[in-house]
């Protein structure tokens, strides 16, 4: 199309605005919708920036005392520190004379002089951090970016598929109908009889076991949406029911519009704005999704963090008092997942007004 | 003052607005209007959609939507009261028993989980006070008098067990349960068929009389007012533009408007060349196509489009592996001469679209022929058939749905030619879009635009041109003009002529509005339950029906028109 309208006619060409500019302007007019927008889009330049590795690629370092207190906190008191330190201070105590039995007695002096000449710099762990530190000391809020990367692509990346994947069966299974769409109900059916976390598990286990699926987030990715592909599925489906008997559709297999570019280029747009936002709404429910697998272990490897494997580290802290990682995982999900939901209800307010 | 107390219902200085967003002005629906509605007689509102004519109605009932803001000169005076500073709670007491109303879908105007006698005697009890005995045999006494046959069997029945009409029946006996003065009916036989409407008419003209009730009726159709109303009020754009008795404004409208309304309906006495259209009488300089254009088909026509014995069958599933077979369309045959146009009537459901959908192969033919030039269509693969999707065409009814939303008109109509390979490049294409647009009278402009910016009758002038970007031979307006106003209908009827003259197009013109297929047709082919009743030249047909059934579909025309007609000689 672009390439039509780039070569304008003699005619006064004035491009009305389409849905998605329409949607654009009433999404700029809901004053909550462009507040959550402005904080999803915050953290995506969080995640964004942390990938890229601008901020937060340090976070595995060790730099503070364990369980370093927040800056806002300071003067509490840190038992376990101290404990490690006191076990430190022990361990360097003068070990007990052996000198008369022990053989190599007269070579401990040597050493200690080679040792001396081999400079060590015990660098000083920091008492407290800005928002407070892990059992190894590392930093948590650092940690809590770095988390966001994986919670966030997580939850982001299963959306998009699963949406693709449920906008494809429904779309097949709608507009097709008859045998397609009795094939895709039973699948669909026996997919969903089988109770959703016990699905996940299972998806998890295999995925996790056999390594097939690859390492890293890719495995969770691929158990969330292959999982989680039903519900738009049944919706996308709905919405090609009805629209494949609109006369707009007939009209198009008049002027002899194939199959695919009915299916594709007259419906799809036309049911797009559903998909929309149940992508939106998908996210959320991903992102939760990715921390409770975490949580239960059946998440990221350990050499990575998200705020789910957070959440399952805070579980022993809070034993001890240690509540900030808990509130710093928790916080920033709970932000963006409101954020989302909100920005996800606006969306739909902006797509179809009528529905308001 | 003896004719101020008789009247039952005052509505002076009405002005309604709608407020729509925040940003912009309220939008003026209605406009300042007064008019009477006296006891014991029939005011008919008449206009066209946008006229303000169910707003006025609806504030009337206080069933405004939240939205409307009513000036604060307006006043509806009812029984001494101005109904628009009634409280809700004291409303809702006058609402259904002094003033009920009847709307324009029965089938969404009932409850489908409630049997018809439950629902008329819950308006009862709550109203009349009745117990449910009482009340249950008040039921089939009003369902007796609305006519509905065997009444002590009907009330157990579901609304989706009736036909459209005893719907509208069940609505109406609901409505005058309580013994209203006012009924306001708000296009009360639109969604009906003629026969069905000319029966629910008589029936509402009965009511009036033997219940000496007042009829509010509103009705976009100038014809169904001539058949029942004392007054008329017509409205346009918020505005009266005449009232008066039905007489006067039959006999001597004095608003041009008015004048127009009546003239661009057609009619079956007279077949001028271009029906006359609003703005020939607005502008007033009257140059009127008044001449007769003569209509007909002779054995030496060249025919273009046979079709034999078509057969269509439906299969609904039943069960698990049952079906049912619901024939559609039963051994229809005809001839389509090239340059004419073949006008096909009948009631709806009864087979007509079918035909031109198989016709299409937009549905898989049971069986027939369908031979264009000879060749038989429906044996043609799907990759042979391409060849000739381009030369059948096809207008829907639903100029709103037939085009697709996200689409700028520049795309739908640019689509069909690159399918077709029609035209060099876009370039090329995009001279003849342009061409077209302006052929069938629209701005070069719109080719950016989207649907939802035209109005009905530019939207179908759109659907038209989709259509001559293929250069058919064949077109096929499936109630291509049902869904608009009179007006409307009046000039995308002259569009179709004028490119019937200029192209040599045939037409098939299906359409249940008799007067219509008249205007626009060489020879006439009645259906009725999927089989050809009658079938022959359009002026043979309307002068001497030689079938039952056609007959009573003439019978059933409104008669208002006609009367202007007689009037006017």
């Amino acid at each position: 199309m672009s390439a039509i309208l780039s070569n304008p006619p003699a005619a006064a060409r004035r491009e009305s605005p389409g849905l998605w500019a329409l949607a654009w302007r009433r999404l700029r007019h809901d004053r909550v919708g462009m507040v959550s927008l402005v904080i999803v889009a915050f953290f995506l330049l969080l995640m964004v920036a942390s990938y890229a590795g601008l901020i937060a690629s340090d976070w595995n370092r060790e730099v503070g005392v364990s369980y370093a207190n927040p800056s806002f906190m300071a003067g509490a008191q840190n038992l376990e520190a101290q404990a490690i330190e006191q076990r430190k201070a022990a361990a360097k105590a003068p070990p007990v004379d052996l000198s008369d039995v022990d053989p190599l007695a007269p070579r401990y002096k040597e050493w200690a002089e080679r040792a001396a000449k081999i400079a060590v710099h015990e660098t000083k762990r920091a008492e407290t951090l800005p928002f407070g530190g892990d059992k190894w000391g590392r930093d948590v809020l650092k940690k809590t970016i770095k988390g966001s990367e994986v919670s966030i692509f997580v939850g982001l990346a299963s959306a998009f598929l699963a949406t693709i994947i449920g906008t494809l069966l429904g779309a097949m299974a709608g507009y097709w109908g008859g045998k397609v769409n009795d094939f895709l109900e039973w699948f669909y059916n026996i997919f969903t009889s089988i109770p959703y976390i016990l699905l996940i598990l299972a998806f998890a286990a295999v995925a996790t076991s056999t390594g097939k699926f690859g390492k890293g987030i890719v495995p969770i990715v691929l158990v969330l949406s292959l999982t989680g592909w039903t519900g738009i599925y049944r919706l996308i489906r709905a919405e090609y029911i009805k629209h494949s008997n609109r006369e707009y559709v007939k009209a198009a297999q008049a002027i002899g519009a194939s199959n695919a570019s009915r299916m594709f280029h007259h419906i799809l747009p036309n049911v797009s704005h559903v998909a929309l936002v149940q992508l939106s709404q998908y996210s959320v429910g991903f992102i939760k999704a990715e921390v409770i697998l975490s949580f239960l272990g059946f998440g990221v490897p350990v050499d990575m963090v998200s705020w789910g494997t957070m959440l399952a580290e805070a579980q022993n802290e809070l034993v001890i008092g240690k509540w900030w990682q808990l509130v710093a995982a928790g916080a920033s999900m709970a932000v963006l997942v409101t954020a989302f939901s909100l920005l996800t209800d606006s969306l739909r307010d902006a797509l179809d007004p009528k529905l308001k | 003052m003896n004719r101020q107390s008789s009247l039952l219902l005052q509505v002076h200085d009405l002005d309604v607005r709608f407020r729509l967003d925040r940003k912009s002005e309220p939008f003026r629906a209605v406009k300042g209007i007064s008019f009477d509605v006296p006891e014991h007689s029939t005011v008919a509102l008449v206009g066209e959609s946008g006229s303000g004519k169910s707003v006025s109605a609806m504030s009337i009932l206080g069933l405004l939507p939240e939205n409307a803001i009513v000036g604060p000169q307006s006043r509806i005076l009812y029984g001494g009261r101005d109904l628009l500073r009634t409280p809700q709670a004291e409303l809702q007491a006058i609402r259904g028993k002094d003033i009920s109303v009847i709307f324009q879908e029965p089938m969404t105007s009932l409850n489908p989980v409630f049997t018809v006698g439950e629902q008329i005697a819950e308006v009862l009890r709550q109203h009349m006070g009745m117990g449910i005995r009482q009340a249950q045999a008040r039921v089939a006494e009003l369902l007796n008098e609305v006519g509905i046959p065997n009444p002590q069997l009907r009330v157990h029945s579901y609304p989706h067990e009736m036909s459209g009409g005893q719907q509208q029946r069940v609505m109406i006996a609901m409505a005058i349960a309580c013994e209203p003065k006012l009924l306001i009916a708000d296009e009360p036989t639109t969604a009906l068929d003629v026969t069905i409407q000319k029966q629910i008419l008589d029936l509402i003209a009965n009511l009036q009389q033997r219940r000496h009730m007042s009829v509010l009726f509103i009705t976009h159709d100038l014809g169904v007012v001539g058949d029942i109303a004392d007054r008329v009020v017509v409205m346009q754009d918020g505005e009266i533009r005449e009232q008066g008795p039905v007489e006067a404004i039959f006999e001597q409208p004095k608003h041009p408007y008015t004048k127009a309304l009546l003239a661009c309906r057609p009619r079956l006495d007279r077949r001028p060349r271009r029906l006359p259209v609003i703005d020939d009488f607005l502008r007033g300089d009257g140059q009127l196509h008044l001449e007769e254009r003569h209509r007909g088909t002779s054995a030496a026509d060249e025919i273009i489009l046979e079709v034999r014995n078509l057969d269509k069958t439906f299969f609904l599933k039943e069960g698990l592996f049952g079906k049912r077979a619901i024939p559609a369309v039963k051994g229809v045959s005809f001839r389509l001469p090239k340059g004419k146009t073949l006008g096909l009537v009948g009631e709806s459901g009864l087979g007509k679209t079918t035909v031109g959908l198989t016709v299409m192969r937009l549905h898989e033919a049971t069986g027939g022929e369908v031979l264009f030039e000879g060749r038989n269509l429906l044996a043609l693969s799907e990759k042979e058939m391409m060849a000739y999707r381009r030369r059948i065409q096809i207008i829907f009814q639903n100029p709103y749905a037939s085009l697709n939303p996200r689409f700028t008109v520049g795309q739908i109509l640019l689509e069909p030619m690159r399918i077709h390979g029609i035209g060099a490049d876009d370039r090329e294409r995009i001279d003849m879009v342009m061409q077209l647009l302006r052929r069938v009278g629209l701005a070069e402009a719109s080719f950016y635009k989207y649907p939802h910016e035209f109005s009905g009758g530019q939207r179908q002038r759109i659907a038209i041109a989709r259509c001559l970007t293929m250069k058919p031979d064949v077109l096929i307006c499936d109630e291509s003009v049902s869904a608009l106003d009179v007006s409307v209908q009046a000039q995308v009827l002259n569009l179709l002529q004028d490119l019937q003259d200029e192209y040599g197009l045939s037409y098939i013109f299906i359409s249940h509005d008799l007067a219509v297929v008249k205007y626009i047709s060489d020879r006439v082919m009645v259906m009725n339950e999927g089989t050809v009743i009658e079938m022959a030249d359009s002026d043979d047909i309307y002068r001497q029906p030689r079938k039952e059934y056609t007959r009573r579909l003439l019978a059933s025309i409104p008669k208002g028109l006609e009367r202007a007609k007689e009037l006017e000689k």
